[in-house]
């Protein structure tokens, strides 16, 4: 067993992971193919949400991949920067949102 | 950002065999890369031979107002090697006489060898179809001298293609040199002015992307469309067509993927990308390519590692078309970057 979760050179990879499901496996990889195709929005915005999302899920492979990706498509590394605040803020609001039902438990139980 | 030449600052990698050393040893000699020989071995594609002429490049020489962080010529303001009238004579018998359709002036900097008016002007009698310039924009702004050039190329029905790495001056400048950035907008603005790269204009005008690190680039088409948008709204600048040109792995660029830990990254990155449909096409089945001093090449690239054409003919005065095709085309490890995703060659990807 290696010595570490993640090794940088699994992401290469990815494509075994057919090779114990074939099936299930190329139905993946088509539909992730299809996603990531111009359509209603550009497969440059598609990048940019993966990237963030990338970051929300804490994907070490994700965020090696769609960095590479977004420089590939001369996004800019601001606008890499932009993308991950959208990312924070959902995050933070996610949190923030709940003080919504603290408050409501809290003005319930107080006299 | 460096300022000298691997050659001026005597770096190992100024060194063809050098280079040549690298690309074959470590992860391609361990098989844990297949060569490129093995590569295309596999897809019968083994020896890759030339087609018919169709692009004849001709290297004016190395000297070059800039010296970019991935340039594969290593050019730079120290470089001496300069083609002489004496060479450009042979060159002009070829041009008059040769079936290539293109033919493509490059350097350094084409304009600052001293002859390169005088050379434009004899090789435009000749009546090739599609005559290029590599300028690298800037030059027009450098000096006074050369504030006239879009009216000269426009005079010389001049194909002029110009590298502009990205259409932000961030990207720009820290390939290229701090200010290039700026003077590449007025020379392109300067371009426009005189009709080159208007829609429908005749005077056709083409940039180059090359990525600015270690990364292969990416979709030609959507990177065309962003570069039109954004120059156009911001500098409001017009031009034909993007070619996108992946950056292969020697000199200056090979320079830097060692010294940033990116090489074996980036050779996996070519090597996963592999494309067999762009080795059909690849640029050096249709180009020759001739250095400074007037030898023959298979591409700029192979001139750069000092690898020859195999051929009877080794010389523009010993030019003959018939011999120089079906010659097998010489290869190394730097070939994947022309056969990686779309494939890359001088006039973007191929397949």
């Amino acid at each position: 067993m290696q010595k570490t979760y993640y090794d940088p050179a699994d992401l290469r990879k990815f494509g075994k992971i057919s090779d114990w499901n074939e099936e299930l496996g190329s139905k993946f990889f088509d539909y992730y193919n299809s996603v990531f195709q111009e359509g209603k929005l550009s497969a440059r915005e598609k990048s940019l949400i993966a990237l963030a999302v990338a970051h929300t899920i804490q994907c070490p492979y994700c965020i090696d991949a769609y960095t590479g990706d977004g420089l590939q498509r001369g996004i800019t590394k601001e606008e890499m920067m932009e993308s991950l605040h959208v990312a924070g803020a959902i995050r933070g609001g996610a949190s923030l949102v709940h003080g919504v039902q603290m408050m409501n438990k809290v003005n319930k139980l107080e006299m | 950002m460096a300022t000298k030449s691997l050659h001026k600052r005597h770096n190992e990698l100024a060194i063809a065999k050098r280079q040549l050393e690298i690309l074959s040893n470590g992860i391609f000699r361990d098989g844990e890369l297949p060569t490129f020989k093995n590569k295309i071995s596999e897809s019968g594609q083994f020896p890759l031979k030339a087609n018919k002429l169709e692009v004849l490049q001709i290297n004016v020489g190395y000297m070059c107002n800039q010296v970019c962080e991935h340039c594969h010529v290593d050019a730079g303001p120290d470089r001496k090697e300069i083609m002489t009238r004496e060479t450009m004579l042979q060159c002009l018998e070829v041009i008059k006489n040769t079936g290539a359709h293109t033919l493509d002036l490059t350097g350094g900097a084409p304009e600052m060898n001293p002859d390169f008016r005088w050379f434009v002007d004899e090789a435009s009698k000749a009546g090739i179809k599609d005559f290029i310039v590599r300028s690298n924009l800037t030059i027009i702004r450098a000096n006074k001298k050369y504030h006239d050039l879009p009216e000269f190329f426009k005079n010389h029905n001049v194909h002029v293609v110009s590298s502009m790495p990205h259409w932000t001056r961030g990207k720009t400048d820290k390939q290229r040199g701090d200010g290039v950035f700026d003077k590449s907008i007025k020379a392109l603005q300067d371009l426009n002015a005189i009709g080159y790269g208007m829609p429908g204009s005749d005077l056709r005008l083409d940039l180059v992307y090359n990525p600015s690190g270690a990364y292969l680039p990416g979709d030609q088409a959507s990177m065309e469309k962003d570069f039109k948008k954004a120059l156009l709204e911001d500098f409001n600048i017009q031009f034909h067509n993007l070619f996108a040109i992946t950056n292969l792995p020697i000199s200056r660029f090979l320079d830097y993927l060692i010294a940033s830990e990116n090489y074996e990254d980036y050779m996996y990155a070519l090597v996963d990308a592999y494309n067999p449909a762009a080795v059909a096409n690849v640029m050096c089945t249709n180009t020759l390519s001739v250095s400074w001093d007037g030898y023959l090449y298979d591409c700029d690239f192979n001139q750069m590692l000092e690898l020859p054409v195999d051929s009877k003919v080794k010389h523009i005065s010993e030019y003959n078309e018939e011999l120089l095709e079906g010659r097998n085309i010489v290869i190394s490890q730097h070939c994947y970057g022309c056969t990686a995703g779309a494939g890359s060659s001088c006039q973007g990807v191929v397949a």
